[in-house]
């Protein structure tokens, strides 16, 4: 096991994170998981800190996983939302900051539609923050819960071949996810609709391709995005059925990923659209564990950040 | 990382005056002080000045002290009924595993060992950074109405069997929880006391007592070192 130290105040995206410090929260996840297991749920480890849950874009998942990571490890945790906020009143982005500061947390967990906003709060608040989403950009905890997924599931990372198939401009998963399995020497082939590819996505490290069959051939590990049917509708692809006929996922399909493939999806997912129901209920399907273990990661990066801020702020 | 139970900022075998990994053999003929003393040379340059002091036990006697406190252990809790000994991490582990070996060899009966990470529950962890490692917590039976022994190699402030007594409650309600210490070394911050001690040895806060096991040191040994202030 590697025995490094945790230095940074922030956690905004992978790219910040070198290996042994992605190891080290993959590590300490890990040793969380065994509280979620035990008759009594909770730990006094962040007792007395508080941590502010600040969400500028509607997420049960994501917030409901930080806010049982928090109150598991005993944190004074409060919500705001988009629409009980200053931001609807008026306030700039930097106000709503400085009057965050005001109140000590700290720590800080954004969501935000643009990204870089995580970035700025940090810059200005000397709570550690933590991006839980900005826009399509990133989603540093979501990439560190899959690559534990995976981990747990493969027993390592590196050489592994994965595939991510669907919307991979817009997803906001995709980015950090490939962020950190090239980081961990993993590798990394995505596909989707022309539409829905970014120019020149190959500079991310990755192979790109137009066809599922073609991106889950030998894969170890099949990731399925979640299409936006609420934005994309009519815009990206003609019908929700053409979608499912070339880019779901079916059990047919997955004969062609490795035996012991499993099949991940960041959710919430739209049966029948990206991934049939047979194979989001089946054995290789690991979607619930990536739930379960996203709770122990986020608990993983709330402990590790409030030892660093502490430094930070001595 | 050697076990080190030494400075008031490093109760448990952490960081503290983190020692780099052991890879000298300690079990050669009279090699035990020297390779000490060697590994004191090396680990100076990491952090601070350890000098080795004394010896204060070697692994025949180390093995003699474990059993007569696996014979306390049977005496005081009547048998291995309902027995689990528990292992505060990182080095109360391989002295619980040795005192379920001493004491399958005179009952015949494996007693179950449990493994404690009392991280979770310091009470310094505020104004210690960055955080320690926390690492695995597992019992391998329930503890509701169990006998627990906890086990660990140096007590010293008791802030770690504070910490280990409020993790064991979140588990189960134990019916007895007992303590047994290798080396007690004094210095107490909190009321707690240990039923069974294997050698009580008098300290001084500069003084760091070292405790290795076989299995995460590469030898059986307990030395005192000697912290010297860097000029």
């Amino acid at each position: 096991m590697t025995e490094i130290a945790w230095q940074q105040k922030d956690l905004l995206s992978i790219a910040d994170l070198s290996a042994a410090e992605i190891q080290l929260v993959l590590d300490t996840a890990s040793s969380f998981r065994e509280v979620s297991a035990r008759p009594v749920k909770k730990v006094p480890t962040l007792r007395g800190k508080t941590v502010i849950n600040l969400f500028f874009e509607p997420s049960t998942r994501t917030r409901s996983s930080f806010e049982i990571a928090e109150k598991r490890l005993s944190a004074d945790s409060l919500n705001f939302s988009a629409s009980s906020s200053g931001l609807v009143k008026g306030e700039s982005l930097v106000d709503t900051a400085l009057n965050l500061q005001a109140m000590a947390p700290d720590l800080i967990v954004i969501r935000h539609g643009h990204p870089g906003v995580p970035r700025m709060l940090a810059e200005r608040v000397s709570a550690g923050v933590i991006n839980a989403g900005d826009g399509a950009w990133g989603h540093p905890t979501q990439a560190l819960l899959d690559a534990f997924t995976i981990r747990e599931e493969k027993g390592k990372l590196e050489g592994l071949k994965v595939a991510m198939v669907g919307d991979i401009a817009h997803s906001r998963v995709v980015r950090s996810n490939i962020e950190l399995l090239n980081t961990m020497g993993a590798e990394v082939t995505v596909a989707g609709p022309r539409t829905m590819m970014p120019v020149a996505v190959e500079t991310l490290g990755v192979r790109a391709v137009y066809s599922l069959e073609e991106a889950i051939r030998g894969a170890d590990v099949v990731m399925m995005l979640r299409v936006q049917l609420e934005r994309h509708k009519k815009v990206m692809f003609p019908s929700v059925r053409e979608y499912f006929q070339l880019f779901g996922l079916t059990r047919e399909r997955l004969r062609s990923a490795k035996r012991d493939a499993i099949v991940m999806h960041p959710g919430p997912m739209n049966r029948g659209v990206e991934i049939a129901s047979d194979v989001a209920d089946g054995s290789r399907s690991v979607i619930l564990e990536q739930v379960a273990n996203g709770v122990a990661v986020r608990m993983a990066v709330l402990y590790l950040l409030s030892g660093a801020r502490q430094e930070a702020g001595a | 990382m050697l076990g080190v139970t030494s400075r008031r900022s490093s109760t448990c075998c952490r960081y503290a005056v983190c020692l780099c990994a052991v890879e000298t053999e300690i079990d050669k003929p009279n090699g035990g002080a020297y390779d000490a003393a060697v590994h004191a040379e090396r680990s100076s340059d990491v952090a601070g000045k350890l000098k080795l002091k004394r010896k204060i036990l070697d692994a025949g006697q180390m093995r003699r002290v474990v059993r007569r406190m696996a014979g306390e252990i049977l005496e005081l809790s009547g048998g291995t009924e309902r027995l689990i000994l528990v292992g505060i991490r990182t080095r109360g582990v391989p002295l619980a595993e040795s005192i379920a070996d001493e004491i399958e060899g005179m009952e015949g009966v494996r007693v179950p060992v449990g493994v404690l990470d009392i991280t979770l529950y310091r009470d310094d962890l505020s104004t210690i950074a960055p955080q320690p490692v926390v690492k695995e917590t597992h019992f391998p039976s329930d503890l509701e109405g169990s006998h627990v022994v906890l086990c660990d190699d140096v007590l010293y402030t008791g802030r770690t069997i504070r910490a280990a007594l409020d993790a064991l409650v979140d588990f189960g309600r134990p019916r007895t929880v007992k303590l047994a210490v290798l080396v007690d070394r004094g210095h107490r911050e909190l009321p707690i006391q240990a039923d069974v001690v294997g050698k009580k040895v008098p300290t001084s806060a500069a003084e760091v007592v070292e405790v290795r096991f076989k299995v995460t040191d590469g030898g059986n040994l307990v030395v005192i070192m000697e912290l010297v202030e860097e000029a």
